[in-house]
């Protein structure tokens, strides 16, 4: 039971990361479907980094770097080329899978998988639970509750919700509408990109198109939550413990594959129950262009 | 605060939308900016507002020349601007709309007791109750125009303009605005008033500033002016305020609404036990404050939403819900509300709009291919008949005028036989010129023994133009009132429900 618990947490990490990411993308107002793409690049620059220079720090650090590179590119081309955001998200998510391969090939000379990496070993001194609970998956729960005073007690967070609910009027105050965005963004490169470094370090390895979805799952995760901190975490937990399941429910008549289908179905489900009722905020995928 | 303009030039691609404008706002008066639609008003404010640069001329603030390079320069010289459209954020609080954009910090985040604080204390000082906490999306429209004006004050505006700050404010909330507008020209501020009621410039203004057609025409002193002097500045030739009404006879009843009811649905007001008689050649006003059920009545006549329960005849016979194709060949035809969603395709051309809803009739294609020379011949003779002013038929529908526009969905909704026609805000945002065309054309209607039905959020315009007003509060039609024997004052009670039991007839 326990153990299942772990797996729980350990599987929602990324989709925590991913979706608080998305949710400061999506408050502002831009859809960010490059999540997928994000959490894929951030998985191998934290791989091949904490290869290099063994140093699993380093790996995380570079990750959010990449992340946040890919979502300066979303942004670039969104806010400023006008690129619808839907289909820049699938272009950069198209970029990233093939860039990924490209790139283990170049380092790695093979077209499927990385070397081991370590990843965060355990400290000596913690012991018990923590031993089992990897760090980042701990900065992943604390980000909900500093998302949440972010997005709701500050300066930037109130901004970052009138710009996605209303642009014209927080233009009118003399508020910069696209650099608002663009810092939104780029915090969703910042988060998934971490999102991304804990599958592979985690996994102590990068493997091909590794993120599997995962950052359509944390988007799905989004509308589920209601675009809120609270209800990120709630149901990646739920994401994460129908996909843990995989490993700990052995039902003889049940087929493995049905239970590997569990978190998709889930998905599906959810979304059909709660998307009428979850709005989104009201400018989401719409561009603000000033006259 | 006193601001200059000297020569002020503005122009947009195809027109000058301010053209040479030099005028003078003096400190601590009422001024009222008038002009029909397109006239340039709100270019003009825009320009102060700094949301606009002038091509060329002077903005002159206080003696000293100013180019803003966006609103928050405007701000910090201590203009503030109310929108004509909410600029409110409707998930936010009402503190954290006005402070948005100039937030108080405390320890990193937003100082949320100062925020409250700013909204309480400068509410209090004119006279306003708002709750600092609400949401603004749970206010109602006269509560958010409160919200706009304590935006305005947070930022320390002395020079404060008002565009059609009353287009959504029953009469009751309007004179509270006057109030407060009152207050704080006494306070020392300026207050500019931009709008096109020629009543309530006579009834506040100080000073009354024409434009027309982007120039300036002249001022006057409020005192002096009066409604046929103004509208003749904003027009250049005479205007009839109130249409002539020659008194009909009814003929048999043309449209019965029994006992309609509409369920609660999201983004649907319900409506229960509406029931009405339009006979021919009556105009039926509804009259509510926006958001009582109007759009969706207007709707279920026109076919566009299907009523639940009760029953609607036409000439006597039962209408089952009706698909809105059925109820145009059936002769019920709507002018809908919202003419730029609703009643065009703003992308399309003119000549498209005008045979919109009738493509595939015989007079403009043949096997599901245009006739080009049908078509054309077709919207020229619309076009003629109705004084649409256009430069030529491949014009695209945005770039008309809202009276232009109006005129054009009228030109097609009124081409063929129709028996009863449902009017949304048939004048809402058309000039003064355009108002007068469309009343005319509406009182010949009902002279062709046309029963209508008319929607107007103005009850000048109801009072004039109906026979019998119709009010839908909540809705329900909570009273129906013969037009000859009430008042605005009476209506506006009734709108707002403050007199409120339903009637038992």
């Amino acid at each position: 039971m326990i153990a299942l618990l772990f797996a729980t947490l350990r599987t929602a990490t990324p989709l925590l990361l991913a979706g608080l990411g998305g949710m400061f993308s999506e408050r502002g107002g831009v859809v960010n479907l490059a999540l997928e793409g994000i959490l894929l690049t951030g998985a191998f620059t934290a791989a091949t980094v904490s290869y290099y220079t063994g140093s699993a720090t380093a790996g995380v650090l570079a990750a959010i770097l990449a992340g946040a590179l890919i979502a300066g590119l979303h942004a670039l081309m969104s806010l400023k080329f006008r690129v619808d955001q839907v289909v820049s998200g699938v272009a950069i998510n198209m970029l990233a899978m093939g860039l990924t391969e490209f790139l283990m090939w170049i380092f790695f000379d093979s077209g499927s998988n990385s070397p081991r990496v370590d990843g965060f070993s355990s400290p000596e001194a913690l012991s018990g639970i923590l031993t089992e609970v990897p760090i980042l998956t701990i900065c992943a729960l604390l980000a909900v509750p500093i998302a949440a005073w972010v997005l709701f007690r500050t300066r930037f967070g109130l901004r970052l919700r009138s710009v996605g609910e209303h642009p014209e009027a927080a233009d009118s105050l003399g508020i910069r509408v696209h650099l608002v965005q663009l810092q939104g963004v780029l915090l969703s490169g910042v988060l998934a990109g971490a999102g991304g470094a804990f599958l592979s370090l985690n996994a102590h390895y990068f493997v091909k198109n590794m993120s599997a979805g995962r950052g359509y799952i944390a988007l799905a995760a989004l509308i589920f939550g209601k675009w809120h901190p609270g209800g990120v975490l709630a149901a990646t937990l739920l994401f994460g413990f129908t996909e843990s399941l995989q490993g700990h429910l052995h039902i003889s008549w049940l087929p493995v594959r049905f239970v590997q289908m569990l978190p998709y179905v889930l998905t599906m489900v959810a979304l059909v129950g709660v998307i009428g009722r979850s709005k989104g905020p009201l400018a989401l995928g719409r561009l603000f262009v000033k006259d | 605060m006193k601001i200059a303009l000297e020569h002020l030039t503005r122009s947009f691609p195809g027109i000058r939308a301010v053209d040479d404008v030099s005028l003078e706002f003096t400190s601590g008066r009422i001024h009222a900016l008038v002009g029909e639609n397109g006239a340039g008003k709100t270019t003009l404010m825009r320009l102060i507002y700094g949301m606009l640069r002038p091509d060329s001329g002077k903005i002159i603030v206080e003696d000293r020349e100013r180019s803003f390079a966006g609103s928050q320069e405007a701000i910090a010289c201590r203009i503030g601007m109310v929108h004509q459209h909410f600029m409110l954020v409707d998930t936010l609080s009402v503190a954290e709309n006005v402070v948005l954009g100039a937030e108080p910090i405390k320890r990193g985040g937003i100082d949320r007791e100062a925020a409250r604080e700013a909204v309480r204390g400068d509410s209090g000082r004119i006279g306003l109750e708002v709750d600092p906490d609400a949401l603004v999306g749970d206010l109602s429209v006269g509560q958010a125009q409160w919200v706009e004006i304590l935006k305005v004050l947070y930022r320390g505006a002395d020079f404060l303009i008002f565009d059609e700050p009353t287009g959504v404010l029953s009469p009751q909330e309007a004179r509270f605005l006057f109030e407060i507008l009152r207050r704080l020209r006494d306070e020392g501020k300026t207050i500019v008033l931009i709008t096109h009621k020629l009543d309530e410039v006579l009834a506040l203004a100080d000073e009354v500033h024409v434009m027309r057609r982007g120039g300036f025409v002249g001022s006057i002193g409020g005192r002096e002016a009066d409604a046929p002097t103004l509208a003749r500045m904003m027009v250049g030739r005479d205007v009839l305020f109130r249409v002539e009404r020659p008194v009909e006879t009814l003929g048999a009843p043309a449209l019965e609404v029994r006992n309609l009811c509409l369920p609660r649905r999201r983004d649907q007001h319900p409506l229960s036990g509406i029931s009405f008689t339009i006979r021919q050649g009556e105009i039926f006003g509804i009259a509510g404050v926006e958001g009582n059920g109007q759009r969706e009545l207007a709707e279920v006549i026109t076919g566009l939403r299907h009523h639940t329960d009760g029953e609607m005849l036409l000439e006597g016979e039962a209408l089952p819900p009706l698909h809105p194709r059925r109820a145009r060949e059936l002769g019920v035809r709507h002018v809908p509300a919202d003419r730029q969603r609703t009643g065009l395709v703003l992308q399309m051309d003119l000549k498209d709009n005008l045979i919109l809803g009738e493509e595939d009739s015989a007079a403009v294609s043949r096997w599901g291919l245009f006739r080009p020379a049908a078509l054309t011949s077709l919207a020229n003779e619309r076009i003629r008949s109705f004084d649409v002013r256009v430069s030529d038929l491949e014009q695209a529908v945005d770039e008309l005028s809202g009276g232009n526009q109006q005129k054009l969905i009228l030109a097609r909704e009124l081409a063929h036989e129709l028996k009863v026609l449902v009017a949304a805000h048939p004048t809402r945002g058309v000039d003064v010129g355009a108002i007068e065309f469309v009343h005319r054309e509406l009182i010949a209607l009902r002279s062709r023994g046309l029963a209508q039905l008319l929607f107007s959020s103005e009850l000048s315009e109801l009072l004039a133009l109906s026979d019998r007003i119709g009010v839908l509060y909540k809705g329900r039609l909570v009273t129906v009132l013969n037009a000859g024997e009430t008042d605005e004052e009476e209506l506006g009670l009734w709108i707002t429900g403050a007199r409120g039991e339903v009637e038992s007839a």
